[in-house]
């Protein structure tokens, strides 16, 4: 039988709000156990929690982003349920009256094609603490400094069809997220993490099959081999004549294999209601209009501008809007820099090679952007050739000093006066005197090897046009 | 002297008549004597008082000066005390050091006051008769058989007998105003939002609301001026112009339309404490005012949906208590299990248990629409009925209870004791003001006459209160208690 797999993603960003959303505790990642978590975070009697407003303005960002619609009021509930490392009891959320509502993502797939995903919903919601369960033999600790750090849980529809688009949409994902600068979204460090809601049915069925929901995957790689093992596994199940158990599992990516953490049949009835310590947070046109003037170019509109504004390739441009950062780096090369073509081959080429060799983000670049124009200028206004430029940013790497003075000092210079072009290229044509009879008897690609022989002598440095119109010349 | 009320004491202050230190020197020699007897307090803080009561008087040397300045009080054991045990009157939380102050107290003590200790309560808040209180029932000053009502019991035995000049409470359903009617004082809960809840042990948020038990009308005013106003820590706060609540204290009761609501008197209500009702609104008849009966129609569904709204959000309010970082624990639990069940089984009372149980039942999947949403609904119609009855009166005033203190262990059916706060209930619903103030004797026994006031018309409500108290004298009655004392 042929299956159609259907899949719903599920993702909890971290908000790189200052501090949490409902205690003035700061929220930065990797400090001290429990030093980042206050009277309210320990959910002491008689604590209220206040609202982060920073929290609904990059939640808005992120509505607005995917075109979705903006909850003017929304309304915080409590989902009951008793955990350690949740201190009072319940998760403060929101349920029926989320910030964002209906919106989308565009993705490109690998092999071009484009689909929009929709999006159903997203919310604000606290973290909870962090159970540590190795250190403390027979005992549990618990380090509270996550509690209550913001998160927007995004709820994609069921209209992901395979591994692959489940990819590109959280991929897509990140990179909006990063534009919009409302989290690291590390998915390794837990700032982006991912719920996988699977199911399958014949071709050709409408209802949807039994689902089963894999919990906190954290990473790409991890979420498309993960699908591609349980819709294998459901596939078998269903073909043996079997019946799929709606329940959460877990991925063990060693063993590529998913099992069950517990059946949503005996789950937790969590009890929602209202949360009576906040009021709901209404919000205008005006707000919502503040926040879209903030917003940055977006990657779509970014590759569009690309395409038309610098005449790239749509790869080139995709590549390049891939992140803001690298956006951002690119257009400063190519305003400054003069070329656009050239700047974009260089930092999708030899730049992205070098970041990719030293395991380097483009923010961290050892050439700056400025940099690497000035080396696109002096390619762009001949000073040197290509090939001299991939000398001179070699050496830019380790070399503080500006590209003219690397130039400069190493006398990479390259000729260009007339006189000595034409003793190279006499020095060729005495040189290699059966390649020249080979050129005079019309073997046309001979020229290109006594380009080579004199350049060679020139140690790189002779324009390599003018040599070519010379020796034609001289081979007349 | 313990006897006056603060504005007798803060004029005695200011006269150097005495000190804030003789005071407090006064109140604990007479919480010492009363105390074993009446239970009303949990926790009383000599040192820390005279301490308090000593910065007071070099204060007041040094030029301060202020209403509150040096005048003892109390504070219910719900309110989070820096360094002081915080109870809320439960095992749970019997050995609880709260490491902050409760907005409430920060202001009182800003407002100079000494606080004398941390009364006594029913458990969390959840009791009409105080005896659910982990330490013990409070007694009742004019009769020790009997129960001072709850759940701010501890405040209103204290400051009936003299324990504190005037003392801080809590009401959710009427625990406030039915325990100031036991104990014949006066008790006055504000509009939801005008006093911050930040340090204020929840009970049941929505309808939890600070307020004060006093000797006088004029005194509420004087604490609820400390007290109210905008909390940024508290969401639910509201951001409105505080009064000078003492300034309109005198206001004339000419032309005030009072409604007196049809549903609060009927059968239910005992006739002795209806004809001290009756004899009180001719007073204010005296006064000028005019009479008018009015229909709270939904009044009936009041406690129903009380019991649904207030336990489910206690259910999740008392979902901290898992014994993971505070409090009460278990002995040896053997898992984490174990550890929630039996630290909840054995460190809650029955009451408490009781509330949680109804709370979890009407939020749970299926049950949530035939319950808390309806309640919420008959919430809203409430509210619409005190709405509709302040278009044609000015207050609404009937009983506060409908009989008298009654004696320990008299209600032993809990429905017998949730309708205890029959009248008062729906005001909480709403979110009202409301107070209740002394209007009489019935078998020697105070009875208190019920108040309510339009949202943030405590004005209005202390001035109507105040006239009554200028015109009578039932808020000075003592309980025998206090007899051949000074």
């Amino acid at each position: 039988m042929e299956w159609e797999t259907v899949i719903g993603l599920e993702v909890h960003v971290s908000l790189s709000t200052k501090s949490k959303l409902f205690s003035g505790s700061d929220t930065k990642f990797g400090s001290e156990p429990n030093t980042q978590a206050n009277i309210f975070d320990l959910a002491l009697p008689g604590t209220l929690p206040v609202f982060n407003e920073e929290a609904l303005r990059m939640a808005v960002r992120f509505g607005l982003a995917i075109g979705a619609e903006i909850g003017k009021r929304s309304v915080f509930d409590r989902k009951n349920y008793f955990y350690p490392d949740l201190p009072k009891g319940y998760q403060i959320t929101q349920l029926d009256f989320p910030t964002v509502g209906k919106g989308s993502l565009n993705v490109t797939l690998d092999d071009g094609r484009e689909k929009k995903i929709g999006v159903t919903r997203a919310h604000i919601e606290e973290n909870a603490g962090k159970s540590l369960h190795e250190e403390f033999s027979g005992m549990s600790g618990i380090d509270l400094n996550r509690a209550g750090v913001p998160l927007l849980e995004i709820v994609s529809e069921p209209e992901i069809t395979s591994a692959d688009e489940a990819v590109a949409y959280l991929k897509k994902l990140h990179t909006i997220i990063r534009y919009l600068d409302i989290s690291d979204a590390i998915m390794a460090l837990g700032s982006m993490r991912c719920d996988v809601n699977i199911s399958i049915r014949p071709i050709g069925e409408t209802e949807l099959g039994t689902r089963t929901e894999i919990k906190n995957i954290n990473s790409f790689r991890f979420v498309e081999k993960a699908i591609h093992t349980e819709v294998l596994r459901q596939q078998e199940i269903l073909e043996d004549g079997g019946r799929i158990i709606q329940e959460t599992r877990r991925y063990d990516s060693e063993r590529d294999e998913t099992s069950s953490m517990r059946s949503k049949e005996v789950a937790n009835d969590y009890r929602y209601f209202p949360e009576p310590d906040l009021l709901p947070i209404e919000i205008d046109d005006d707000y919502i209009e503040a926040v879209r003037s903030e917003l940055p170019e977006l990657p779509d509109a970014k590759k569009t501008r690309f395409c038309t504004e610098y005449k790239l390739s749509d790869y080139d441009a995709s590549v390049l809007v891939s992140t803001r950062e690298m956006a951002e780096y690119f257009e400063t090369v190519a305003q400054e820099g003069g070329d656009a073509k050239i700047a974009s081959n260089w930092v999708t080429g030899d730049l992205q090679a070098l970041l990719n060799k030293s395991n380097l983000e483009i923010s961290e670049s050892p050439i700056e952007a400025g940099r690497l124009a000035s080396l696109i200028a002096r390619i762009k206004d001949n000073t040197i050739s290509g090939k001299i430029a991939k000398t001179v940013f070699e050496t830019m790497i380790d070399n503080p000093a500006t590209v003219d003075e690397i130039i400069e000092e190493k006398g990479l210079k390259q000729v260009t006066d007339s006189g000595e072009i034409k003793n190279l290229v006499e020095e060729v044509i005495a040189n290699n005197p059966d390649q020249v009879q080979q050129f005079k008897d019309g073997k046309e690609q001979v020229i290109g090897y006594l380009v080579g022989q004199a350049m060679q002598l020139s140690k790189g440095k002779a324009n390599p046009g003018q040599v070519n119109t010379l020796l034609r010349d001289k081979m007349k | 002297m313990i006897e006056k009320t603060v504005a007798e004491l803060s004029a005695a202050l200011s006269a150097g008549d005495v000190s804030s230190v003789e005071l407090t020197q006064a109140y604990l020699a007479r919480i010492a004597k009363h105390n074993a007897t009446l239970n009303a307090y949990i926790t009383v803080c000599e040192k820390p008082a005279l301490a308090q009561a000593q910065k007071a008087d070099e204060a007041r040397a040094d030029g301060a000066s202020g209403p509150l300045l040096g005048i003892p009080m109390a504070h219910k054991d719900i309110f989070c005390t820096k360094g002081v045990k915080t109870t809320c009157g439960s095992k749970m939380l019997h050995n609880f050091i709260a490491p902050y102050n409760a907005t409430v107290v920060e202001k009182l003590k800003t407002a100079g006051t000494v606080m004398l200790g941390k009364t006594n309560m029913d458990e969390f808040a959840m009791g009409s008769s105080n005896e659910t209180s982990h330490f013990g029932p409070v007694r009742n000053p004019w009769d020790t058989d009997r129960v001072p009502g709850g759940s701010s019991g501890g405040s209103a035995s204290a400051v009936a007998a003299d324990l504190c000049a005037i003392a801080t409470g809590t009401d959710t359903g009427g625990s406030i105003r039915q325990p100031a009617s036991f104990c014949g004082i006066t008790g006055f809960k504000p509009s939801y939002g005008r006093v911050s809840r930040w340090g204020m042990i929840a009970f049941a948020s929505s309808l939890d609301q600070a307020g004060a038990l006093s000797k006088s009308a004029e005194d509420s005013a004087l604490l609820l001026n400390a007290m109210a106003g905008l909390d940024l820590k508290d969401s639910t706060s509201i951001d409105r112009k505080v009064d000078d609540y003492t300034s309109s204290l005198n206001d004339s009761m000419d032309g005030l339309k009072i409604g007196i609501p049809r549903q609060h008197f009927t059968e239910g209500l005992s006739a002795d404490v209806e004809q001290v009702i009756r004899d009180a609104l001719a007073e204010y008849e005296k006064l000028g005012a005019t009479i008018k009966e009015i229909d709270l129609p939904n009044n009936h569904l009041s406690v129903s949906a009380y019991y649904v709204v207030a336990p489910a959000e206690a259910s999740a309010n008392l979902s901290r208590y898992d014994g993971v970082r505070y409090g009460y624990r278990c002995k040896s639990p053997i898992d984490l299990e174990d550890m929630y069940k039996r630290t909840r089984s054995e460190g809650f009372g029955d009451e408490v248990k009781r509330r949680i149980m109804v709370g979890t039942y009407a939020l749970s999947a299926g049950f949530y629409d035939a319950y808390y949403r309806k309640a919420q609904k008959i919430r809203r119609l409430i509210k619409n009925d005190f709405n509709d009855a302040f278009k044609e009166v000015d207050v609404i005033v009937g009983p506060t209870s409908p009989h008298t203190a009654f004696e320990l262990g008299a209600k032993t059916d809990p429905v017998a004791m949730y309708l205890e706060d029959i009248y008062t209930i729906a005001v909480n619903l709403a979110g009202l003001p409301g107070a209740s103030i002394p209007a009489g004797l019935a078998k020697g026994l105070p009875v208190g006459m019920h108040l309510v006031a339009p949202d943030f018309a405590e004005s209005k409500l202390l001035n109507i209160a105040h006239q009554f108290q200028s015109n009578t004298d039932w808020h000075k009655r003592k309980p025998p208690i206090c007899d051949g004392e000074g």
